[in-house]
């Protein structure tokens, strides 16, 4: 048989249909279904991890009251809050769901390059959850080192969690890195060898860019998790002493030589810095994609966009250190990486000014998904300008280690990238379903979400201000912190529990439309995309029928003057309709 | 860090030169039809989407060595570090993995010119060759331990163990891929495009852990 391209293949040749409830649903290596497994998989983790915040604020705004929260379960729930939300909810659902869901669909592509590799790396992911969940029912309980699991004490006795929970926790991260090894290969390959005629890199989706950046970001920057991790590991089973330094431990000395904990702070925020970036990333695409569509309008300076989430990316691998200004670090090299910091904030800005620039004079639909985009821009700009605070090393070591650091990272990459999950979701639910939900429910959804996490993470820039340290079970009697700070701290736990319960409406949503939704239109948002020219909504096997589709334009032609609908879809040919900004159609 | 700085800086080079080449000067905002922007070539190349995922790959295994090799390098200059003498059978293992490389660029000239007689051979003597380079790491350790340099003695004893396992265990996982094709030539169950490609990327795997090798052994003798 002679060589075809996988392009001009048709789809007899390309697959089989998978037949039997288990190969369609369970052992699949469909795309969509992988993405929906991670996807549900990740969100049911993110609602522990919610759950164990939830444990947190009781004790911070009413100390002493609920006495199933001691020290040790204080400082467990911490630490596996943080590390579940930041790897095992965000990182998964952003590359793992909507990588999966939407690059073979945007690519025009009829599935990822290698679906059993996909398939693969769900079930290894599962297993990395599950690791990480059995660390709460072993003797001594999960791990509460933090998530940053420092050396020497994430191993020495003394924190909760040093005889299993911690051993689980690195298992659990070395099983997640491979797993999302899998999943990258195929993501970045699928990019650059799967896409359908005429998609030129040029022509994706910003989502899509997002999206693979973040992907090669997560594939040179997990070695670094796993290189501390292995490491960690072999101090803690083998006694090495790649991190412990020389220490005595309850009066013995448990015969580690002088090993350097600084060492484990440059590895693993070698791999933290650009984590957050690998969380923000897919965000940033995701969430252009949802201005241009909702406004009506194409993006504004999308050669502008694409380059600054590449110069991010690349920006991202040289500032590790600003998480580590208090460790005494030579101050040139404190200097020099928060030039490294504050020149981050220009691509950034760049496109923040892209998006609003986007908004302006566009024809606004405030629809759900819309809100949760415009809600993010907010949501991004509070959290990057206490960025900019933080990047100064001055100003950074009074800050450091209060609650204006946790209600600046809470901002940056907690609340921002949750709120294009939620919009992303909205907005691409029709697609992944076929029904459509409640929009008042969603709206209603979106208000108590966006204005309660201000109302609970506004004040704990105050209360960083006023020096109240982070970490702590309880803060005593000191002279520094007014009664006031308790009671702001008792209004930011019924925020929190606000908002928590909120959440309750998004799964009702949910529930409702799934059972009793009305039929969604293939293309309800009037999108250009190629998801949204699919033969089948939710689309089938294979996504495309019979003919891959072929691509003549960018996915941003909304509202091209001398052209009847408000936009065209990308699969029009440039003979049928005008584009943007094409030889002989005058600008408006 | 610089160690990984520069692996790094490297990598993220070339994608960005990659990165102009395809957006400069490009108007992604004009529509043109298929036949003017559509790939060109061997756009969903079966061989050479699985190349492309090797090379991504062993990227993600070069940021892995770099980084360990940072490590190394910072805690290096710690106090209680005191420099290890290598065993000598090193440089007999290297030489096996170096004909090993060889024997594999052999086996995938004679795949490319379509020679298939060269197969076997070739395969099975790879395969010996690799499996004596994993022995003798094996016995090297052997050797330490006999001369009482544990994993625990000293940090570099514990990096040159983990970097000798880590690198192995690259190894064992291309011994994998390599049994499996193998396995189909001595059958005759392979198709023969299948083979040559899977062969190809072999040998660009052994390549890249022989140069691997070469950049940590000559690091551990000179530290």
């Amino acid at each position: 048989m002679s060589y075809v391209a996988i392009a001009d293949r048709d789809h007899e040749q390309e697959h089989h249909d998978p037949q039997t409830f288990i190969t369609k649903y369970i052992w699949s290596q469909d795309h969509k279904v992988i993405a929906i497994q991670y996807g549900i998989t990740a969100i049911f983790v993110g609602l522990v991890a919610l759950g164990l915040s939830a444990m947190m604020r009781l004790q911070l705004g009413f100390p002493d009251e609920f006495t199933f929260i001691n020290p040790e379960n204080y400082y467990q729930f911490v630490t596996m809050h943080g590390m579940i939300m930041v790897i095992y909810l965000l990182t998964a659902l952003l590359l793992g769901g909507f990588g999966n869901y939407l690059i073979p669909l945007m690519c025009g592509s009829r599935d990822m390059v290698f679906p059993f590799m996909n398939m693969l790396s769900y079930w290894v992911y599962l297993v990395s959850v599950i690791i990480l969940l059995a660390s709460f029912f072993v003797p001594g309980g999960s791990t509460g080192a933090g998530w940053t699991l420092y050396p020497p004490q994430a191993i020495m006795q003394g924190t909760p969690g040093t005889d299993w929970g911690i051993l689980l926790m690195l298992a659990s991260l070395g099983v997640f890195i491979i797993a999302f090894t899998m999943g990258g290969l195929n993501y970045v390959t699928t990019v650059l060898q799967a896409r359908c005629r005429g998609m030129t890199l040029m022509r994706m989706p910003l989502s899509i860019w997002g999206i693979f950046i973040a992907t090669i970001l997560g594939l040179l920057a997990f070695p670094a998790l796993l290189v501390s991790a292995i490491m960690m590991l072999f101090d803690k089973t083998l006694m090495t002493s790649f991190f412990m330094p020389a220490i005595s431990s309850m009066g013995t000395d448990p015969g580690y030589t002088g090993g350097s904990p600084i060492l484990f702070q440059h590895l693993f925020w070698f791999f933290g810095h650009p984590e957050v970036y690998i969380v923000a990333l897919p965000a940033f695409g995701i969430v252009s994609d949802l201005l241009s569509t909702h406004a009506r309008k194409n993006i504004f300076g999308y050669r502008m966009m694409v380059w600054a989430i590449a110069a991010i990316g690349g920006l991202s691998f040289i500032v590790w250190a600003h998480h580590m200004y208090v460790s005494g670090m030579n101050p040139y090299f404190g200097f020099f990486f928060a030039t490294t910091t504050l020149i981050i904030a220009v691509p950034t800005a760049i496109k923040v000014y892209n998006w609003v620039l986007t908004l302006w004079e566009g024809n606004i639909h405030l629809r759900v998904p819309m809100l949760f985009a415009i809600g993010f821009i907010f949501t991004f700009i509070h959290g990057g300008l206490t960025g900019l605070f933080l990047g100064n090393v001055t100003i950074d070591l009074p800050l450091s280690d209060t609650y204006f650091v946790v209600a600046h990272f809470h901002m940056v990459m907690g609340v921002s990238p949750v709120l294009v999950v939620f919009g992303a979701i909205y907005h691409w639910w029709p697609k992944i379903t076929g029904k459509m939900y409640s929009e008042k429910l969603g709206k209603w959804h979106f208000w108590m979400t966006f204005l309660g996490t201000y109302s609970i993470y506004l004040p704990m820039h105050y209360l960083g201000f006023q020096g109240v340290p982070r970490r702590y079970f309880a803060m005593g009697n000191t002279e520094f912190m007014p009664d006031s700070a308790q009671d702001l701290n008792a209004w930011i736990t019924m925020s929190a529990l606000f908002v928590a319960a909120t959440q309750l409406l998004f799964f009702i949503n949910v529930i409702w439309s799934l059972k009793k939704g009305p039929k969604a239109d293939p293309n309800p948002w009037n999108a250009t995309s190629l998801e949204w020219q699919t033969p089948d909504t939710p689309p089938k096997h294979g996504n495309w029928g019979h003919d891959l589709p072929e691509v003549h334009r960018w996915a941003y032609d909304y509202s091209v003057p001398g052209y009847e609908d408000d936009f065209i879809p990308q699969t029009v040919p440039a003979d049928q309709a005008p584009a943007g900004r094409q030889h002989g159609v005058e600008e408006h | 860090m610089e160690i990984g700085l520069i692996a790094l800086a490297v990598m993220l080079a070339t994608l960005l030169g990659w990165l102009l080449k395809q957006s400069f000067n490009v108007q992604p905002w004009v529509a043109e039809d298929v036949g003017d922007t559509a790939h060109h070539g061997p756009l969903g190349d079966a061989g050479k989407t699985k190349l492309i995922a090797l090379m991504t790959f062993l990227a993600v295994v070069t940021s892995f060595f770099a980084l360990v090799l940072s490590a190394y390098a910072l805690r290096m200059e710690l106090g209680d570090w005191v420099p290890m003498t290598e065993p000598q059978l090193l440089w007999v293992n290297t030489a096996v993995l170096v004909l090993a490389s060889a024997a594999f660029q052999w086996t995938r000239n004679g795949a490319v010119a379509g020679k298939a007689a060269r197969l076997k051979p070739g395969l099975v003597m790879t395969g010996l060759l690799t499996t004596a380079f994993v022995v003798g790491q094996l016995i090297a350790w052997q050797q330490l331990q006999a001369g009482g340099q544990f994993l625990t003695s000293n940090p570099s004893n514990a990096f040159f163990y983990l970097l000798t396992g880590a690198h192995g265990v690259h190894i064992l996982g291309g011994m994998y891929v390599w049994a499996r094709a193998t396995f189909r030539v001595l059958m005759g169950s392979a198709e023969g495009g299948q083979i040559r490609r899977s062969i190809e990327l072999c040998t660009i795997y052994w390549h890249f852990l022989l140069i691997v090798w070469l950049v940590l052994f000559g690091l551990l003798l000179s530290t």
